[in-house]
């Protein structure tokens, strides 16, 4: 592994790509007005996907636990907000210990500020880097809450919360973001999350459905969306958002950051239509929530690639990625029968897997210099970095969810009772309802 | 006190325009609607939610319940059956009562005043 180590430090520097001839010239990094004016517009896009997942979260559940599940992800966009201004930025960015955590020396911003961090960015302030990022430490445990909706404790889904950020998304983003991270060193490319993000929530979502259990009546009554349009608004809003996820994530006003916005469109696009077509297919009709689901799936799909691939590759990224979704969400989970709710596992640990793994395939130098090139483009030893960043990313979200759900459940009630659960989180957990009628 | 008679008309929710305006023209003055779920011999449908299969049989169907004591039952039975009449399975049912008595709540009047209009009383 460390004969490689030349080709990866030229890779960890993907993200300061644009701060270079600044820095050859020996001059301090300047503010590019262009680059820090994307960068920010981003962040508020990529905001704009918390409340838009709970829309989508929300319009999948039945009626009586609407307002808990928009709740539990409009809640977290507060909850870890704060947490990543005292110390998760730190934890994930925060000067490296070890490779594996950053320390705490930037607790509560101490130290960042208006002037860039050439490590990351150095072209734009710090605190745009910074603002950027927490939002995708925001939404990233609002999309695991989509395992357990219907059934979890508000109290104990705050606990959770705090701790899962601090203790599993933190470190992780450090193995792959942070400057010593050894992810990063090893030379695994995740360009907006794959395996940070999307497998990291959707691996700790099935443990955590198969810890808690399923919802009372799965299996037996029906339980159905109560408002598919909502589902769809914020289905919309998430694609849209995305954009910020994966352009803003070339951290500058360029051509990298076109080619993402484009990879990213294209394989929503792609997942949208093979998600449809192959329901259509199994089911004899065409559904408009499975349009929505597979243009999530193929959001999912692109993100680890979206800055190292080109067009015709996302669109077979896409494409596959809508069809491995539909089957993970229609067959594997009635096979397995675990209640992953709202299918966290089968969207974002499924698609984010093929994703990281398509990365092995797909990626190419001629689309980022900064990155590597994949099998397909004649370097196999890709892949298996690949492989091997998404193993790490699946155990390490497996073993510290279980070890923190087992925990906090020593302390408090994770789930819901019976007859809380039949009367619905709203009334019981928040005694405020959705809809008067 | 004349007798009174409560019928019931459970039907297809885009008939209840028709049917409402069956009864005004007999002169039933008063009506209660609701919305409700029923199954029948009519068979339900499936739905699919992510490759997933429900069988939904109770499908939404509306109830008007109406008390009459001057106009004859049998003629907002015939104009009933013919304003909710489609052929098709799934057209509904009727349910006659008989109602033993009434209460006006504004007047207190009881029996089959209560349910008749005041100015035809006069």
């Amino acid at each position: 592994m460390k004969k490689r180590l030349g080709k990866i430090l030229c890779l960890s520097l993907l993200f300061v790509a644009m701060a270079l001839p600044a820095l050859a010239a020996g001059e301090p990094p300047a503010i590019d007005t262009g680059d820090t004016a994307f960068v920010l517009i981003s962040a508020a896009l990529v905001m704009l996907m918390t409340p838009g997942l709970a829309l989508f979260y929300g319009g999948m559940v039945r009626s009586k636990n609407v307002l808990s599940t928009i709740m539990q992800s409009f809640f977290i966009l507060g909850l870890i907000s704060v947490q990543w201004a005292l110390f998760g930025y730190s934890l994930a960015f925060g000067p490296d210990i070890g490779s594996l955590i950053g320390d705490l020396s930037w607790f509560g911003l101490n130290g960042v500020g208006q002037e860039p961090n050439a490590d990351y960015a150095g072209t734009i302030p710090q605190f745009a880097f910074m603002i950027f990022q927490g939002m995708f430490a925001v939404i990233t445990p609002a999309l695991l809450t989509g395992s357990f909706a219907e059934r979890m404790r508000f109290p104990a889904l705050v606990v959770f919360t705090l701790l899962w950020a601090t203790l599993v998304y933190d470190p992780l983003a450090h193995w792959v973001w942070g400057v010593g991270g050894w992810l990063r060193n090893l030379g695994a490319l995740d360009f907006a999350g794959g395996t940070v993000v999307h497998i990291s929530s959707g691996v700790s979502g099935l443990v955590i459905a198969l810890l808690l259990g399923k919802r009372k009546g799965y299996g037996s009554e029906v339980i159905l969306p109560h408002h598919l349009p909502m589902t769809v608004l914020g289905a919309a809003l998430l694609w849209f958002g995305w954009f910020g996820f994966n352009a803003g994530s070339a951290l500058g006003a360029n051509g990298l950051a076109a080619s993402a916005f484009v990879t990213t469109h294209i394989a929503a696009a792609a997942a949208t239509v093979s998600w449809v077509l192959t329901e259509w297919l199994d089911h004899g009709k065409p559904t408009l929530l499975g349009a929505a689901s597979g243009c999530v799936a193929g959001l999912v799909a692109i993100t680890p690639g979206a800055g190292f691939v080109n067009v015709p590759s996302a669109l077979i990224i896409g494409l596959l990625g809508g069809v491995v979704c539909y089957l993970a969400v229609s067959k594997l989970k009635a096979k397995l029968g675990y209640d992953d709710s709202l299918d966290v596992f089968g969207v974002h640990g499924i698609g984010g897997t093929w994703g990281a793994l398509a990365t092995g395939l797909f990626a190419s130098k001629a689309v980022n210099s900064a990155g590597a090139d994949g099998l397909f483009f004649g370097n196999p030893e890709q892949l298996l970095l690949q492989a091997y960043g998404v193993l790490a990313g699946w155990i390490f979200a497996a073993v510290m969810t279980f070890i923190i759900i087992k925990v906090v459940g020593l302390f408090m009630k994770l789930r819901a009772k019976e007859d809380q659960e039949v009367q619905g989180l709203d009334i019981s957990d928040h005694g405020e309802r959705g809809y008067m009628s | 006190m004349r007798k009174m008679t409560k019928i019931d008309i459970i039907t297809r929710p885009a008939k209840l325009e028709e049917l409402k305006e069956a009864m005004n023209v007999i002169g039933v003055t008063g009506m209660t609607v609701t919305q409700v779920y029923g199954c029948g011999l009519q068979k339900g449908h499936t739905e699919v939610y992510r490759g997933k299969e429900y069988t939904i049989n109770l499908l939404p169907k509306v109830k008007v319940e109406i008390v009459v004591c001057e106009v004859p039952v049998e003629k907002v039975l015939e104009a009933a059956k013919k304003a909710c009449h489609t052929g098709q399975i799934g057209d509904g049912k009727i349910f006659v009562y008989p109602i033993e008595n009434a209460i006006r709540i504004r007047t207190g009047e009881e029996g089959d005043i209560a349910i008749m209009d005041p100015s035809d009383i006069k």
